[in-house]
C-alpha cells in the first residue's frame, strides 16, 4: 500500500470521529441533523476510498447506500417529521456538554488503547481502522446515554452504525459488507418509521424518552 | 454451493419464508390462522427429518448435531404456539383489542419470525447468522408494539433500543472475528463460515478472539436477556400478545443463546485465548440471583414469568459457562424444559388474563374455582418451573447443582440460595391466584388446552424417564460443547 493511500484513509476515517464529537455537542435538533449528514457523507467518501484502494467494486454499493439513504433520505424525513411534529426546540442534555466531551474523549483514548495493543500483528491500516472505527461506536453510544430525546437518540444509534460500516469496509475482503450494510438501512428505516408511525410524539405531546418512563407496568 | 438441492434446509427456510408472503396478502382471520398452523407443523415435520436424514453441510448453511436440537425444538414450539395462537387472536378479535387489519400483519410476521430464527439456527456463516437474528428482533419488535397502547409502544421502542445496540455489538465482535480468522484462513467468504474457523481457530491471534467475545457475549447476550442487560425483556413480555412471549421466552432467547454458544466454542479451541467459561457463569449467577429477587415484587403476571425466564436463561447459560459434560448435559436439558414450560405457562397465562379481563396479580384470584383446567395447569406449570419434582426441570437443576457441587463446590451457595429464592416467590405468587373466593370477570374462554396439555406432559415425561435415544443425543452434544 502506497504511503497516500494510507494518509487518505486515516484522514478521512479520523475526519469521522471528529464528526462525531461535533454531534456530541450539538443542542439543535436541525443541527444535529445537519451534522449527521456531513458525517454521512465522510463515511461513504471513506467507505468509497476503502473500494478503490482494496479494487472491491461491491464496496461502491455500500457508499452508495450510505450517502443515499443516510446523507440525504433519512435527515430530509426527520427534519420534516421534527417540523411537522413542532419539535424543533433545543435538545435537552442528562450531561452537560463539558463532561460529555470530556467522557468522549476518554472513549476514544480507550479505544485506540484496547485496539493498537491487541491488534498488534494485524497490518497497520487495519489496525487503525479499528481504533477510529470502535470510537465512533463508543461516541454513538455515549450520545445514546447522554440524550434524552427520542430523535437525537436514534441520530446516536446511525452514528454508532457509521463505526460499524467504517469496521466493515475497512477488514479487507469480507464478505456480505453490502448485505450487512442492507440490513442495518432497513433497521435505520424502521427506528424512523417507528418515531413517526408509532406517533411517540402524539401520544406522549413529547419525544422526550422520559416521559415514557411513568408507563411501567409494576407500578401502582 | 452452486447448486441449490431441494433438501430439509431448503424446506425449513423456503416454508416460513413462502408462508409469511401469503399471509400478508391473506384476507380473514380464521384461514390465516390455520394457514399458519398447517405450515408451522410441516416445518416441524421437515427439521424432524433431519434426525434421518441429515442434509449435507455448506458455506453458507450447517446441520450438526448442536443445532438439530435447536431446530426442532424451536419448530415444535412454533408448531404449539400457533395452535394456541388460533384461539387467542379469536378471542382478542372479539374484544376489540385488534383488528383484521393488525392479524393479517400479525400472521406475517409470525411467519417472517420464524425463517429468521431456523435462518439463525442453520447458517454456517456468522454473518448471515448476525443477519438472520437482526431480522428476528426487528419483527418481534414489529409485534411487540402490535396493540399501539402507550405502554406496548414503550416496550417496543425500548426493547428496539436496547436490542440493536445489542446487535451493533455483535457485529463489531463478529467483524473482529473475521479480522482474526483472515491472516490464517485468508480473504474473503471462508473468514466467516464456522465449520472452516473451527478448524483453524487454535493459530488466531487470541487477543483479538477475546475482544470479540466480550462484544459477542454482551452483544447476544442482551438478546438472551442476561442481567444487566436485560431491561428491554419484561416489558416486551407483558406488553405484547401472549403468544409473542411465549415464542420469546421458549424460543428467540434460545436462538440468541446458541449464537452465543457457537462462539463459545471458537474460544475453546483456542488455546491461549481466554476461556469463556467463567464469564459466562458469573453473569448466569447474576442473572439468576438477581432476577429471583426481582420476582417478588412483580404486580403483572406476564411480567413475573418474564422475570422467570431470566432467570432461568441465568441457570442454563451458568451451565454451559461450567462445561463439562454433566454441566452442558443439564443446561441443554434445562433449555429444553424451559422451553416447553415456559410456553406452556405463556399459554395459560394468556387464556387467564383474557378469562379475567386483566394481567394484574391482585385482580386474579381463585382459579381452581372459577376456571379448574386453567387454575390447575397454572399449578402444575409453576410447580415445573419451580424445579418441583417430579418434573423435567427439576431432574435439570438437579443435575446443574451436583455438577456445580463436583466441581467448585463454592459456586453452588450462590447457586441453590438464587433457586431457593425463585422457588419461594412463585409459590408465593401462585397461592393467591390459584385458590381462595374467585375474583369477578368470569368470561368463559375457548381455551385450546391442547398445546397446554402436550408441553406439561412432555415436561412430566421428561422428569419421570429420560428416554435412551435422547439422553445419548445429549450426551454427545454435550460432549461436543467441551
Amino acid at each position: 500500500m502506497t504511503g497516500l493511500s494510507f494518509d487518505v484513509s486515516h484522514l478521512l476515517a479520523g475526519a469521522l470521529v471528529l464528526v462525531s464529537f461535533l454531534l456530541l455537542y450539538q443542542n439543535r435538533l436541525f443541527a444535529l441533523l445537519n451534522v449527521f449528514a456531513l458525517q454521512a457523507v465522510v463515511l461513504s467518501l471513506s467507505v468509497a476510498w476503502q473500494a478503490y484502494v482494496q479494487g472491491a467494486p461491491h464496496l461502491y454499493i455500500t457508499a452508495a447506500i450510505a450517502l443515499a439513504f443516510k446523507a440525504i433520505i433519512i435527515p430530509v424525513a426527520l427534519h420534516r417529521i421534527i417540523a411537522r411534529l413542532g419539535i424543533h426546540r433545543d435538545v435537552e442534555n442528562v450531561v452537560g456538554i463539558g463532561p460529555t466531551m470530556l467522557a468522549g474523549l476518554a472513549l476514544v483514548a480507550l479505544s485506540v488503547v484496547v485496539m493498537l495493543r491487541v491488534a498488534s500483528e494485524a497490518d497497520a491500516l487495519a489496525r487503525e481502522d479499528l481504533a477510529f472505527a470502535l470510537s465512533v461506536v463508543l461516541l454513538g453510544m455515549l450520545m445514546m446515554v447522554v440524550r434524552r430525546n427520542a430523535v437525537s437518540m436514534v441520530v446516536g444509534f446511525m452514528s454508532l452504525e457509521n463505526g460499524l460500516i467504517l469496521a466493515a469496509a475497512g477488514a479487507k475482503g469480507m464478505p456480505l459488507v453490502v448485505e450487512i450494510s442492507v440490513a442495518f438501512s432497513v433497521l435505520v428505516a424502521f427506528t424512523v418509521i417507528g418515531v413517526f408511525l408509532f406517533r411517540i410524539s402524539e401520544r406522549f405531546d413529547t419525544v422526550d424518552a422520559r416521559a415514557l418512563d411513568q408507563f411501567q407496568g409494576d407500578r401502582q | 454451493m452452486t447448486a441449490f438441492p431441494f433438501d430439509g434446509v431448503t424446506a425449513i427456510l423456503a416454508l416460513p419464508a413462502a408462508t409469511a408472503a401469503l399471509l400478508a396478502f391473506l384476507p380473514g382471520y380464521r384461514i390465516s390462522a390455520t394457514v399458519n398452523m398447517v405450515s408451522a407443523f410441516a416445518t416441524f415435520v421437515a427439521a424432524s427429518s433431519f434426525f434421518l436424514i441429515k442434509p449435507a453441510s455448506g458455506v453458507y448453511f450447517l446441520v450438526d448435531d448442536l443445532n438439530i436440537v435447536f431446530i426442532v425444538l424451536n419448530t415444535f414450539v412454533a408448531f404449539t404456539t400457533s395452535v394456541f395462537s388460533a384461539s387467542y387472536i379469536a378471542h382478542e378479535l372479539e374484544i376489540g383489542r385488534l383488528t383484521p387489519t393488525h392479524l393479517r400483519f400479525y400472521h406475517a410476521m409470525y411467519q417472517a419470525l420464524l425463517f429468521a430464527m431456523n435462518l439463525a439456527l442453520v447458517a454456517n456463516n456468522i454473518g448471515l447468522m448476525w443477519v438472520a437474528i437482526e431480522m428476528a428482533t426487528l419483527t418481534t419488535v414489529a409485534m411487540v408494539g402490535i396493540y399501539r397502547t402507550n405502554e406496548a409502544i414503550e416496550a417496543a421502542w425500548k426493547y428496539f433500543i436496547l436490542g440493536s445496540v445489542g446487535i451493533a455489538l455483535a457485529l463489531f465482535g463478529t467483524i473482529l472475528v473475521y479480522m482474526a480468522a483472515r491472516p490464517i484462513v485468508g480473504e474473503g467468504l471462508d473468514g466467516m463460515v464456522w465449520t472452516t474457523l473451527i478448524k483453524r481457530v487454535p493459530e488466531f491471534e487470541p487477543a483479538l478472539l477475546n475482544l470479540a467475545f466480550v462484544f459477542l457475549m454482551l452483544g447476544y447476550g442482551t438478546k438472551v436477556g442476561l442481567a444487566p442487560l436485560h431491561a428491554w425483556l419484561p416489558d416486551a413480555h407483558a406488553e405484547g400478545p401472549t403468544p409473542i412471549s411465549a415464542v420469546l421466552s421458549g424460543l428467540l432467547l434460545n436462538v440468541a443463546l446458541y449464537a452465543v454458544l457457537r462462539f463459545k466454542l471458537l474460544l475453546d479451541a483456542n488455546a491461549n485465548a481466554i476461556a469463556p467459561g467463567p464469564l459466562m457463569a458469573t453473569l448466569g449467577i447474576v442473572s439468576l440471583i438477581f432476577a429471583a429477587f426481582m420476582l417478588y415484587r412483580r404486580r403483572d403476571i406476564k411480567r413475573l414469568f418474564a422475570f422467570s425466564s431470566i432467570e432461568h436463561m441465568g441457570i442454563i447459560v451458568f451451565a454451559f459457562g461450567m462445561g463439562g459434560p454433566l454441566a452442558n448435559f443439564a443446561g441443554l436439558l434445562h433449555m429444553t424444559m424451559h422451553s416447553l414450560t415456559k410456553s406452556a405457562i405463556f399459554f395459560t397465562v394468556g387464556h387467564i388474563a383474557q378469562a379475567k379481563g386483566t394481567q394484574k396479580i391482585a385482580d386474579i384470584r381463585g382459579l381452581t374455582v372459577s376456571h379448574p383446567v386453567l387454575g390447575w395447569s397454572l399449578i402444575l406449570g409453576v410447580f415445573a418451573i419451580a424445579g418441583l419434582p417430579p418434573l423435567g426441570i427439576f431432574t435439570s437443576e438437579f443435575l446443574v447443582v451436583t455438577s456445580t457441587f463436583a466441581r467448585a463446590p463454592w459456586l453452588a451457595i450462590p447457586l441453590v440460595f438464587g433457586l431457593i429464592l425463585a422457588f419461594g416467590a412463585l409459590i408465593l405468587r401462585l397461592q393467591g391466584m390459584a385458590f381462595g373466593e374467585p375474583s369477578p370477570g368470569d368470561k368463559p374462554t375457548t381455551a385450546s388446552s391442547l398445546p397446554i396439555a402436550a408441553h406439561l406432559g412432555l415436561v412430566l415425561m421428561a422428569g419421570l424417564y429420560l428416554p435412551p435415544p435422547l439422553v445419548a443425543w445429549f450426551q454427545h452434544v454435550a460432549a461436543m460443547l467441551r
